[in-house]
């Protein structure tokens, strides 16, 4: 105790020693006791500053797992590059021999689609010779075209007939006159423009890729129409639930049969099965009673029927959407087709377009949300019948018109061949091979789009909000996203349509579990004066010392260098 | 061929039982059933066309491959020993029981997801269904369909007795009746009658049951069970001496369901034989009478699906009027009721009582008891005792709790003497929660959901074991499988308990103390560190500096 404090070990004691003892020693320490008090509060200040601040920083911070950014945001610029496999097969008698001594050749043509939307006149004269001609011929995988070449002056089309499409993946095209002279490349080139058409019909067009893209990029030059369609048609999902249902206003005079599960069997469940690979279907269906539609038709004496006019439609659904429910045990978009029949005292009831004219079809449909058919069934019985009445539906009928609606919902657009095609009917499955690949590049566009959409509004989000926890499964989803998005786009760019689409699925699929993955939600956002509330009962008082006596000491230090300048001087 | 092929698949019956009470109460059941004869679970084939059974449980029922679903949603506590067995008993709260196929392998994810789906589609909380509140009862709970399934693995029980009932809750129970409510009986139910009843109980029960026309081939019944969907809403109203139908609902019935097969209102007159006790109007010559309950009891009965039933008016409007009072109500032979003794806020004893009214006989009884794992029970101090003496349970099932995982379950098989009270107590010990697991009001209590008393009580009169006989629904709901007895559950009253309850603001009370109390230690330990200690002039005493003033005035030297 009473060493004389002048080594550092000794100088901890002094807390310890009463103050009377220290005035004694206060004449002859007076510089070193100033000394260690300034030692003692910058060695303070650099523990709260080298400890303290790193292990509130680390012990506060939020879980972050690693994600792909720069990857991702090379999504956002993205460049699709599809590839369409086509064989050229000359048919006998169209080259000469000097030329069919050059195969085998492969050509690349790279190309713009600048397609020119006319509207064409369908021709309905299927040459069924040349439909069997082509059944024969051998099965080309999944997104390519086969071309046949026939010779100009062969009769297999017929005289106006310059191209005909199978129901397969299958074209036959009739040679515009070759040159003898001419080598393969040539008579390539020569074929180009016409080959072209056939893959704009068979595969997809600027405008198909466009409007698959919609939700990506700004729609500038779209004609309306494909623009309807695109808005018409379902997006892309990895499973739909179709549902039918009868509505049944009035079943006192109605007692209504319909034998869905036979009509479905027969007509919608062909289709399905050709749309597999899209996605899973499953359809079910019920019957409402007492379901009304929410406007009230207004009575027509000209035709002496009930009339609901177009502007009214959209009315309609409403009321009865609240009556069909949702599928509880999915969560797959809902299509919805409805068949009303209307109340004996409604009957007839009949649809009128805008312009004032009755529909054929007596059908509606709302985009993205299903059909709906007016069944009128007054004729069927008479006043006297005794109530209430079966009445056996005509399924066929019905079926007809939703088997149209479900077609536009799920995008399978009209095509519009150019003037000399003639396409074929797609026969009982409702759906060329063709019309399925159109379907199947749209799609994996489409998915490709969202997908990567979806991935990088996520990684902007996650950007923007520090506070967010990214767990590992998360990060996992995103990088599994994009790595299948890259895949996508590769087997695009090689031309393998079905894997092509098989990736983008799994693209989607896992981006969307990543953005609606509930962990993101339970972020813990404390409010900035929440934290700031209870950080300050600590951090004032303590901080406060030290940033006192570190300015007295830089004032010290301050005094004592003018002091010497002051010496010196 | 096609029409009567699938007119004969499925069918819609409804009923109304209006019991007056002498104290000029009424109670009314609903009954709405649909019986589909399809079958959910077979492999394969999708059943995905609805007619008259509701699609959305259609599907909850072959997603999650679901052999029986109960549910009930019960606003106010069913007052046993004043107004009667009722005809299908309910707890307080939500209650939910469901059989899953025994194809199923995953059980608690399968279970876990239907009660979501089944929240999304009652409009109700049944997401709070967790591990933590749902048991598998060894015995309780069998299955009341077709197939006698024991492998209690399959079954799920929860109750959320805390859950309100009110019209939303209402509006998708009657949408899935096929018409709605806009026809038949369920015209009646208008929620702003409903709901001011002392009781109202609102039940699905889905079971796969035989059909009527082939009911003894057994083989054929195990290929193909029809689906049976009940629908019940059980209200307790009351009113003054005199009632009728648009007093009570404020709607009179016009018509039957159109897609009904039977439609019919049954009003209990046994308690008035010559008409001295009350007068009914309009009067009806059908009388029916049906055993329920383990009595015989005489029903007027007004068929909706006749034309003449309308009389005049073409409206239904039944009406009662008291004339004499007096009649005792038949007690109940069995009876539970439940508390929580003890005071303090540590431990505390949980009494069931169980009173079995039967003059002489005994007859055993199965009690259920689902505990939260926040009381925690003291399995050793359980005490049956009857007629003040230790009644040995003959079976004794009890699974601990885990903390913040499952629940206690103990069941146990009581014999009851005749004529006499059993008491069952149980100490327990209240737990601390953590501060996130308290309710949104937990000075309000917590709350433990009704004990189960499940019996064969010794019937009066012979129950009819006859299924192929066209029964009344109320009385054929629970199969009665011999005729001396006849199966009851009673549900006992909820409990409310108090937990040690924190004052919630005192996170941030000890946050702003130890914090406090850290920084002036700092401070003070700071200080010593960092002080410097300098020599001063000690400054002179205040005498001295006042000697000094007055020295200075007389020109003396200064002191110093």
């Amino acid at each position: 105790m009473d060493n004389s404090p002048k080594t550092e070990n000794s100088l901890t004691i002094y807390p310890f020693v009463v103050p009377n003892l220290l005035i004694s020693y206060c004449c002859i320490l007076v510089m070193p006791e100033k000394q260690r008090g300034r030692y003692a509060a910058l060695a303070i200040a650099a523990v709260v500053i080298v400890v303290g601040i790193p292990l509130w920083w680390k012990t506060t911070e939020t879980y972050r797992a690693w994600l792909p950014f720069s990857e991702i945001s090379e999504l956002d610029s993205l460049q699709l590059q599809l590839s369409v496999d086509i064989e050229v097969v000359f048919s006998r008698g169209t080259l000469t021999p000097e030329q069919q001594k050059k195969f085998p050749l492969s050509h690349v043509n790279e190309k713009e689609h600048q397609v020119d939307v006319s509207i064409p006149e369908l021709l309905t004269s299927p040459s069924t010779e040349a439909d069997l001609s082509l059944h024969m011929l051998s099965e080309s995988s999944c997104g390519s075209v086969v071309v046949y070449v026939i010779p100009e002056s062969s009769t297999l089309l017929p005289e106006d007939v310059k191209v005909y499409v199978g129901q397969r993946r299958t074209a036959l095209l009739r040679s515009p006159p070759f040159k003898t002279s001419w080598n393969l490349k040539e008579v390539l080139s020569n074929l180009d423009v016409e080959v072209e058409q056939v893959v704009s019909t068979m595969s997809f067009g600027h405008q198909d890729i466009v409007a698959a893209l919609s939700n990506r990029v700004r729609m500038t030059k779209v004609t309306k129409e494909s623009m309807a369609d695109s808005m018409r048609a379902i997006k892309s999902s990895p499973g739909y639930e179709i549902t039918f249902s009868l509505l049944n206003p009035d079943p006192k005079s109605h007692s209504l049969h319909w034998d869905i599960e036979g009509a479905v069997q027969s007509y919608i469940q062909p289709l399905l099965n050709k749309l597999a690979p899209i996605a899973n279907f499953s359809v079910d269906s019920q019957i409402l009673y007492y379901a009304v539609l929410g406007v009230n038709p207004r009575f027509d004496n000209s035709v002496s029927a009930y009339t609901l006019s177009a502007d009214s439609l959209s009315h309609v659904i409403n009321p009865v959407e609240a009556r069909l429910g949702s599928n509880a045990a999915s969560s797959n978009p809902v299509l919805n087709f409805l068949l009303y029949v209307p109340d004996a005292h409604h009957s007839p009831l009949f649809i009128r377009d805008h312009s004032k004219r009755k529909v054929p079809s007596n059908a509606f449909h709302s985009p993205r949300w299903g059909g709906i058919m007016v069944y009128n069934v007054n004729e069927m019985y008479g006043p006297e019948a005794e109530r209430p009445v079966d009445i056996n539906i005509n399924m066929a009928k019905v079926m007809g018109v939703f088997l149209a609606q479900l077609r536009l919902m799920l995008g399978v657009q009209h095509t519009h061949p150019p003037t000399g095609f003639v396409l074929q009917s797609p026969g009982s499955a409702g759906l060329a091979d063709w019309e399925l690949d159109r379907l199947l590049w749209s799609r994996s566009v489409e998915n490709i789009a969202t997908a990567s959409t979806t991935i990088t509004s996520l990684a902007q989000l996650l950007d923007q909000i520090g506070n967010i926890v990214i767990n590992d499964n998360i990060a996992q989803q995103v990088s599994s996203a994009v790595t299948s998005l890259q895949s996508a786009v590769a087997e695009l760019e090689a031309g393998n349509l079905a894997f092509a689409l098989q990736y983008s699925r799994e693209a989607i699929l896992a981006s969307e579990r990543a953005f609606f993955d509930p962990s993101l939600l339970h972020l813990l956002y404390f409010p900035d004066d929440q934290k700031f509330a209870i950080y300050i009962p600590l951090f004032l008082p303590m901080c406060v010392p030290i940033v006192l006596s570190l300015l007295k000491i830089v004032s010290e230090a301050k005094k004592r260098r003018a002091d010497k300048q002051a010496k010196s001087d | 061929m096609g029409i009567t092929a699938a007119a004969a698949r499925d069918e819609f019956q409804e009923e109304l039982v209006i019991r007056p009470l002498h104290s000029g109460d009424i109670y009314a059941s609903f009954q709405f059933r649909t019986l589909w004869d399809t079958d959910f679970l077979q492999e394969g084939q999708k059943v995905s066309h609805y007619r008259l059974f509701p699609k959305s449980l259609g599907q909850v029922l072959s997603k999650f491959s679901v052999r029986e679903l109960h549910i009930s949603f019960t606003q106010g506590f069913w007052r046993t020993m004043q107004w009667g067995q009722p005809f299908i008993p309910s707890p307080p709260g939500a209650e939910l029981w469901v059989w899953f196929h025994d194809t199923v392998s995953d059980v608690d994810g399968n279970w876990k997801e239907l009660t979501n789906v089944l929240s999304g589609i009652f409009c109700a909380s049944l997401n709070f269904i967790d591990l933590t509140n749902t048991v598998q009862p060894s015995a309780s709970f069998k299955p009341l369909g077709l197939g006698n399934a024991t492998d209690h693995r399959f079954l799920r029980y929860a109750t959320l007795p805390r859950e309100i009932v009110c019209t939303e809750n209402l509006t998708p129970w009657k949408k899935l009746l096929p018409c709605g409510s806009k026809a038949g009986l369920a015209v009646l139910l208008k929620s702003e009658k409903l709901f001011h009843s002392s009781f109202h109980s609102q039940a699905v029960h889905i079971r796969p049951v035989c059909q009527h026309k082939n009911g003894l081939d057994f083989a054929k019944i195990l290929d193909a069970p029809s689906f049976c969907i009940h629908l019940c809403i059980n209200c307790y109203l009351h009113l003054f001496t005199e009632w009728s139908l648009f007093k009570m609902f404020s709607r009179t019935l016009t018509e039957a369901c159109p897609l009904a097969t039977s439609s019919k209102v049954y009003v209990d007159i046994t308690d008035n034989p010559e008409g001295e006790l009350f007068e009914l109007s309009p009067a009806t010559p059908l009388l029916s009478q049906a055993v329920v309950l383990g009595d015989r009891r005489t029903y007027s009965v007004f068929d909706l699906t006749r034309a003449e039933t309308f009389g005049q008016l073409r409206s239904l409007n039944l009406l009662l009027r008291w004339k004499g009072d007096g009649g005792e109500m038949l007690r109940p032979l069995l009876h539970a009721e439940r508390y929580v003794a003890g005071f303090g806020l540590q431990t505390g004893e949980i009494h069931t009582v169980i009173y079995n009214n039967h003059p002489y006989r005994a007859f055993p009884v199965l009690l259920m008891d689902s505990v939260p794992w926040y009381l925690q029970l003291y399995i050793h101090t359980l005490t049956v005792t009857s007629k003040s003496r230790d009644n040995k349970p003959s079976y004794i099932h009890y699974q601990p709790a885990k903390d913040r995982h499952r629940p206690h379950l103990l069941e146990m098989l009581i014999q009851l003497p005749p004529h006499s009270m059993t008491e069952v107590t149980v100490q327990f010990e209240r737990a601390l929660l953590k501060w996130t697991e308290y309710t949104p009001d937990p000075n309000h209590g917590f709350y433990v959901g009704s004990s189960v008393v499940s019996a064969l009580v010794p019937s009066m009169v012979a129950m009819s074991t006859n299924f192929t006989q066209d029964q009344p629904l109320f009385s054929s709901f629970v199969p009665v499988k011999e005729e001396s007895s006849y199966f009851v559950r009673v549900y006992t009253e909820p409990l409310l308990v108090n937990l040690p309850t924190p004052d919630f603001s005192m996170p941030y009370n000890v946050i702003c103390l130890t914090c406090t109390v850290v920084a002036v230690g700092y401070g003070s330990f700071y200080n010593l560190l960092t002080r410097t200690f300098q020599v001063d002039e000690p400054s002179l005493p205040l005498a001295k500096r006042l000697a000094n003033l007055i020295r200075r005035i007389r020109g003396v030297p200064l002191l110093t």
